[in-house]
């Protein structure tokens, strides 16, 4: 019971929540933004995760080792701050020059000589001893070499002290320099082919970055540097004291300012490898697909995305807000964000979002939105509740197991899961009120105009947009209920391809990629941009090199150049040249070039730390040689000990090799300047070239995915709009060639019935006029009410139409006047004929059908009529016959030579009640008209072949099978009828216009047949009501109607086998094919499958609100339409509902079946073609200019894959070309 | 998956071991033979009961459900064999693939195996799963996996048994959370003992070895991974034979 009370108090808590939620989205958003920024406001104080070292610096007096036990004393004391370093960093930091520089000095001697000295200064250092302590015993004595590294072997020291120099290359041995012939081949021979982003080897000896050594034929400022780099084990500062000043004194450096006193501490973090990016990467895929197949339930709401971004940025920031909760309250985190984060994500979960978002969804649409929302969350809240409390125990388990991992982590997602639930709580529940008040404004938007009387839902705090009604509403939206079968949508392959051909990806990819890959190589091309900028930078600079030489200073892309040192802006203090310096004597020598300058050596804040400017994979790439790690350690790196060393030319020219002079002077800089643009421009022309081939078979790869150019196809047609297209839910509309219907003209007035046999078309509109047409063509054929001529003049709309010729119109309008005032007469002449009046008359629909029922014999009327016909253009008065007219006539019309004489009566009908049933075979079209008369016309010549008048209530549906007529009467009787034809002897078969004779499937009549229509059974009490609805097939004729039940009926004999009861309305649709799948639909909205064979009840389903008024089958699917503009898809052996369309408010229930998927129905003046395995709009075909408030109600799908269906007074004939092929 | 670590160890302690290796290739060899005939006896009592599209299903599963394990196990191999990372990726790269070849085949084949006996047994139980039968909840029941693996290859317990019922409680959760069904308890606790009858079986023989062993001759955590593997894969298999069953209506087109 306490538990109950507690449901319901919590049930009732959320309702009021929601409420106030729906009721003020903008203050609550704005709160919840606020508090999400306070609590990750801490998140600050934290440092940026990344790899890159962490440095902390402290003096060098006062330096001793820091202890592991204290660590909380100082507090801008670092963690990793503790115990000893790996290694103590001593740089000497040389920097020599030859000066005065002088112009006989070949470039060669700009580093051979300074270089050759640091053997010297090495051996100066390693001799240095202070009270009996050596460099041997303090240094960090390193061992084998990793075995992947043979290649340095010759170059990096082994069994002995961390002692590196660019001394290394010739293996610290002055002999061997001095035997080297080329000194950079040796430097180079080195460094690594390609692309690098570690340290090289030359970084690791020099000590500085590669461009800073001066070491290149092309240094401009003929100073070079190298370092020398110590690696200490223990810290004696004594003797690094005494070292720094015993160097000082050997070389004193005499303008140096360095600061001594700063011990910089590099804390490297851990390295990530490829071994632990891949779970990790793995972990964030498993969540990414967590989180998408999480988003994709979102459903039935305005923006999908918009929510599924809003469940994202939920998470993410209640993830933020526990981090920065937990630090506030002094919880550092120790755990790797990176790797925890997706386990976070994955426990705190989207399952809330999503539940809470379908329990709105699917509130009743009409309540107000506040009430929807409230009621979703009351709807759930038990639910959340348990879910909330059932984490938080499990996570509370997981507190106790003492781990301090695990219990970290614990403590994360505690805060986490509550931070969540309290954004859920106000941030998501708003988005989503939101949301769905722009839905239902979307949705009010668009039925305004049907449903004008509703009420306008209560304006809430956010005001109705008055977004203006788009200009033709996209005449369907579809809604798959199902969500499981989204996965039924498009093969993957296609979705792939679709989705590259909308985004253009592969252009985009090509042209970021192009973008990239040219900026990389302005880039790092030496002689590009970069150089470029540089030199115009120390063109600006007061302090770049005034004296530079004019043949070299006018070249500003000049690859031999240093730039890094020309930028260098140095705040240098007032060139104090040295003495040596000041002899610049030669002058003299050379006076038409621009005296050359003379080296400087300055020391400048920016040599204090020049192992910044290293790659930060420096030191870890060093000490990683020898198999020892830097990652969670720190090294200390020790006030680098300036060295100046000053050479005089002399020396220089003494420690040439031969070899050198015989290097090229200046003038081979650009022989060899060529040569390095030569190998940069072919190896840019390669990768232009590479380029060019990737873009074109990235092109041609498209076109053979994409062979269709969607969108420029064809005509714009001029009725279809973006938004008419169909769009699958990545926005892409497959391309469907243009489809265009063939609009058939003629009727008068609207068409009220329409039969097909494939090959002719026939349609009879409220005016009574049948036309027949060419299904293939669209021609006209005949009209059947030939005397209609003067029906139609009558009416006003008199068309010469039909081949008349002028005289025969000329005719014809000069006698109606006359003979219309005759009429009167008529009566009096034909006796009791009532029939003839209305022939006449032009109010059709005045004489009830009652009325039309004359005692008279059908054969006696007949020739009453034919007399009358004959008689017609030439009776009595006024004008003489003109039997020439009339033969024309009838020729024109019946394609017949001649007339026989002896011809049954041709356009005798039943002229005034109206045609209520039509059915066409071959070329017969048997219609049922309201006065219960059954006629047979002959569909090419127009002529009435015989007519039968048994029944007295109106015919409401006919079916023809066979030679078979069955017609189902007001009263609810049935009338089986048997057509015979007896054919004249000695006469060919004759089928209409000639060329078509072997189109039309049987059964043929020729006109020479005599045919008669005999009512072989009338069951008449078939029904207690109205018939409705009459589908034979497969030798069965079932009927249904208004009294619930459906009959089937075996045609031969007209038994009736069995009554099916099940519906309880009337029935309104039926659907039976030749595999004998019965299916009915009634008005109850309920739709029943029947075995025929055995009478059975195989499924009884409830679909639709209101009347079925359409059924289809397929052979996997029954296809449904309702009064309520729902189109329903149903498994057709279980009786499962698949999915079902929502289409416009008073769209036409008719629909069809083109091929086993593709589905077509019938719009406000447009005809929709669906695919049925997806459910997709495939296309929409507008039928006319003037399709407002014309809806097709009937629509036909002939054999050869077109369909037809009635517009108002015109026919439309559509062709869908791609069904054809695939029939074919 | 923790066969895995078991070799991982055997590579870096035990290179004496590799000489029997050879010896005992065949017999995993026939023993693999062995499981394939399980699995084609499967598919031709599985032809037998339904048509083919099915079984052509069934094959499309199977399919999935070892790629599923095949990228499982080279992904835990990773996290167990992270320990010793370098600093070299050629090295790391030698090590990513020097696990030798039958040990993601095996991965994938049993969990093949695992993964479409699960919907077979909740098919002749005649209890289908219900609960919370969505590709969203089965992602997050893999990442859990994931977790647990990473945390019992990267977090530092005071001792085994912590470890271990730790462990066995996550796995517990595991279940509780994502399946809930008696079955796939049973199921689960079958795959976990076999699974770690092999592994004992396998370590006798000498093909494994472990640098400390706690319960005979294997780690006392296996069965709880064993168990949850077993629980995660019966989960996606589940999820997968929803999909195919859930449209009638591509079986009725054939």
């Amino acid at each position: 019971m306490p538990l109950k009370r507690l449901r319901q108090n919590i049930s009732a808590a959320f309702y009021r929540h929601g409420l106030l939620c729906a009721s003020y989205p903008v203050p609550i958003i704005l709160f919840t933004s606020a508090s999400i920024l306070t609590c990750c406001y801490p998140l600050l104080k934290l440092p940026l995760p990344g790899t890159g070292p962490v440095e902390f610096t402290t003096g060098v007096r006062d330096y001793s080792i820091p202890s592991h036990e204290s660590p909380g004393d100082l507090s801008e004391r670092p963690d990793w701050y503790q115990g000893p370093p790996v290694a103590y960093i001593q740089q000497v930091l040389v920097k020599a020059a030859v000066s005065p520089w002088d112009n006989s000095l070949v470039p060669v001697d700009v580093f051979r000589s300074p270089l050759g000295r640091v053997f010297s200064v090495l051996e100066e250092i390693r001799n240095h001893v202070y009270t009996d302590r050596s460099l041997e015993a303090l240094c960090l004595q390193v061992t084998d070499l990793l075995p992947g590294l043979r290649r340095m072997q010759a170059v990096l020291p082994e069994h002995g002290c961390l002692l590196v120099s660019p001394g290394n290359y010739w293996q610290n041995r002055r002999d061997l320099f001095d035997a080297d012939p080329d000194l950079l081949k040796t430097v180079h021979q080195h460094e690594p082919k390609g692309l690098h982003t570690s340290a090289t080897l030359k970084d690791l000896l020099f000590g500085v970055p590669g461009k800073q050594t001066g070491v290149s034929l092309y240094n401009k400022k003929r100073v070079v540097t190298y370092t020398i780099t110590i690696a200490l084990s223990s810290y004696d500062a004594r003797f690094v004291a005494s070292l720094r000043a015993r160097l000082k004194q050997l070389h004193p450096s005499a303008n140096c300012t360095l600061r001594e006193d700063h011990m910089v501490h590099v804390h490297f973090k851990e390295e990530i490898g490829i071994a632990e990016l891949i779970p990790l990467v793995t972990t964030y895929i498993i969540l990414f697909a967590y989180i998408y197949f999480s988003t994709r339930k979102i459903d039935m709401v305005k923006s999908k995305w918009g929510l599924a971004l809003a469940a994202v940025v939920t998470v993410l920031s209640s993830l933020l807000m526990s981090v920065g909760l937990c630090t506030l309250f002094g919880l550092t985190p120790t755990l790797n964000g990176g790797e925890i984060f997706p386990y976070l994500v994955v426990v705190i979960g989207l399952e809330n979002v999503l539940v809470l978002t379908k329990s709105v969804v699917s509130t009743p649409v009409d309540l107000e939105v506040k009430l929807r929302i409230a009621q979703g969350l009351s709807n759930e809240s038990w639910s959340i509740m348990k879910n909330m409390a059932t984490e938080l125990c499990i996570i509370l388990i997981g507190y106790f197991t003492f781990v301090p991992a695990i219990q970290e982590f614990c403590l994360f997602a505690v805060v986490g899961l509550v931070s969540d639930f309290f954004l859920q709580m106000f941030f998501f529940t708003t988005v989503l009120s939101i949301d769905i008040r722009r839905m239902e404004l979307a949705d009010l938007n668009r039925r305004l105009p049907a449903e004008a009387g509703m009420p306008p839902p209560k304006p809430g705090p956010l005001r109705p947009r008055e977004t203006p009604p788009p200009p033709r509403p996209s005449p369907h939206t579809i809604t798959l209920q199902a969500p499981a079968f989204r996965n039924l949508r498009l093969p993957k392959r296609l979705r792939v391809v679709y989705f590259l051909a909308r985004t253009r990806l592969a252009q985009r990819i090509i042209m970021v990629g192009t973008v990239i890959w040219i900026g990389i190589l302005v880039y790092t091309d030496p002689a590009g941009l970069r150089t470029l900028l540089a030199a115009q930078v120390s063109e600006q600079s007061p302090l770049g090199e005034a004296g530079l030489p004019p043949h070299l200073g006018v070249a500003p892309v000049f690859p031999g150049r240093d730039p890094t040192s020309t930028l260098s802006v140095l705040p240098a203090p007032e060139p104090t040249p040295l003495p040596e310096n000041q002899s610049q004597g030669h002058r003299a020598a050379r006076p038409e070039v621009v005296p050359v300058s003379s080296p400087q050596i300055t020391w400048g804040p920016e040599d204090e730390e020049l192992w910044r400017r290293l790659s930060f994979r420096h030191w870890p790439a060093l000490f990683s040689y020898y198999n020892i790690t830097l990652a969670k350690r720190y090294i200390s790196i020790l006030p680098v000990i300036p060295v100046t060393l000053h050479l005089s030319p002399q020396e220089a020219i003494d420690t040439r090799h031969p070899q050198d002079t015989h290097h090229a002077p200046p003038p081979s800089i650009k022989t060899s300047d060529l040569q390095a643009d030569l190998t940069l421009y072919k190896v840019a022309a390669l990768g232009l070239f590479a380029g060019v081939v990737l873009v074109l078979l990235l092109f041609c790869l498209y076109r053979v995915l994409c062979p269709r150019n969607y969108g420029q196809n064809g005509v714009p047609h001029g009725r279809r709009r973006r938004g008419d297209l169909p769009c699958d839910e990545y926005g892409y509309s497959p391309p469907i060639s243009e489809i265009s219907p063939l609009l058939l003209r003629g009727h008068s007035m609207d068409i009220e019935c329409l039969a097909s046999d494939g090959m002719l078309l026939a349609s009879c509109c409220l005016a009574r006029q049948i036309r027949v047409w060419d299904a293939q063509t669209g021609d006209c054929l005949t009209v059947i009410p030939n005397n209609g001529l003067r029906r139609s003049s009558s009416s006003g709309c008199w068309e010469h139409r039909d081949g008349w010729d002028h005289i025969g119109a000329c005719e014809a309008e000069n006698i109606f006047p006359i003979r219309r005032r005759t009429t009167p007469a008529r009566p009096a002449l034909f006796g009791d004929q009532p029939d003839l009046t209305p022939l006449i008359d032009t109010n059709f629909g005045s004489l009830p059908p009652s009325q039309t029922l004359s005692s008279s014999g059908f054969d006696f009327g007949g020739l009453v009529e034919k007399a009358y016909q004959e008689h017609e253009t030439s009776p009595t008065l006024a004008f003489p016959p003109s039997p020439p007219a009339s033969q024309q006539r009838r020729r024109s019309l019946g394609d017949q030579p001649v007339l026989p004489p002896e011809l049954p009566p041709q356009n005798n009908g039943d002229w005034d009640s109206s045609v209520w049933a039509m059915e066409l075979r071959g070329n017969l079209i048997a219609t049922g008209r309201s006065s219960g008369k059954l006629e047979l016309w002959d569909a090419v010549e127009g002529s009435l072949r015989c007519s039968n008048e048994d029944g007295v209530s109106g015919i409401t549906a006919l079916a023809f099978l066979n030679n078979r007529i069955v017609a189902a009467r007001l009263n609810g009787s049935l009338d089986f009828f048997t057509v015979e034809i007896t054919k004249p002897l000695g006469l060919l078969q004759y089928r209409g216009p000639p060329g078509r004779g072997s189109l039309p499937p049987s059964p043929c009549y020729s006109s020479e047949d005599v045919i008669s229509c005999q009512l072989t059974r009338s069951v008449q009490c078939a029904h207690q009501k109205q018939i409705t609805v009459l589908k034979a097939a497969a030798g069965r004729v079932v009927t249904g109607s208004q009294d619930h039940t459906v009959r089937v009926y075996r045609l031969e004999d007209s038994c009736c086998l069995f009554t099916l009861q099940g519906h309880s309305g009337g029935i309104t649709a039926i659907y039976i094919d030749q595999t004998m799948v019965l299916a009915s639909g009634g008005q109850d909205g309920t739709i029943c499958v029947w075995d025929v064979l055995t009478g059975s009840r195989v499924s009884h389903v409830y679909g639709h609100r209101g009347d079925v008024t359409s059924l289809v089958c397929t052979t996997s699917c029954i296809i449904s339409s309702g009064l309520d503009d729902l189109i329903c898809i149903w498994d057709r052996s279980t009786g499962i509902k698949l999915y079902s369309i929502q289409q416009e408010v008073g769209c036409g229930a008719s629909l069809g079946v083109i091929s086993e998927s593709l589905l077509v129905t019938g719009g406000q003046g447009c005809v929709s073609f669906w695919d049925l395995n997806y459910g997709d709009l495939l296309q929409t075909v507008y039928l006319g200019q003037s399709s407002e408030g014309q809806s097709v109600r009937q629509l036909l799908v002939l054999d050869n894959a077109a369909i037809v269906c009635d517009f108002g007074n015109e026919l439309s004939l559509v062709y869908v070309p791609s069904v054809l092929e695939k029939l074919d | 998956m923790p066969r895995l670590e078991e070799h991982c160890w055997s590579c870096s302690c035990s290179p004496s071991v590799k000489t029997q290796e050879l010896s005992s290739a065949s017999w995993i060899v026939c023993k693999t033979g062995e499981m394939m005939s399980i699995i084609t006896s499967v598919l031709r009592h599985a032809y037998g009961s339904m048509h083919s599209l099915q079984s052509a299903n069934l094959m499309r599963r199977g399919l999935v459900l070892f790629i599923v394990g095949v990228v499982l196990a080279l992904v835990l191999n990773l996290l167990q064999i992270q320990r010793n990372v370098t600093l070299f990726p050629e090295e790391v790269l030698d090590t990513l693939f020097s696990s030798a070849w039958w040990i993601p085949l095996c991965c994938g084949t049993a969990a093949a195996v695992v993964g479409l006996l699960y919907p077979c047994l909740d098919h002749h139980l005649g209890e289908p799963h219900k609960f919370k039968r969505e590709w969203a909840s089965v992602m997050r029941c893999i990442a859990v996996f994931v977790g647990i693996n990473h945390a019992s290859a990267k977090l530092d317990f005071a001792n085994n048994v912590q470890l271990s019922l730790t462990l066995a409680a996550l796995s517990l959760g595991l279940w509780w959370t994502f399946d809930r069904s008696r079955s796939g308890f049973g199921l689960g606790l079958t795959t976990a003992f076999l699974a770690t009858l092999i592994a004992q079986l396998l370590v006798y023989n000498g093909i494994y070895q472990y640098t400390s062993p706690d319960f005979l001759y294997v780690r006392s955590w296996l069965p709880c991974i064993f168990f949850s593997g077993g629980v995660t894969v019966g989960n996606i298999g589940r999820q997968l034979a929803m999909v195919r069953n859930f449209s009638p209506y591509f079986l009725n087109e054939t």
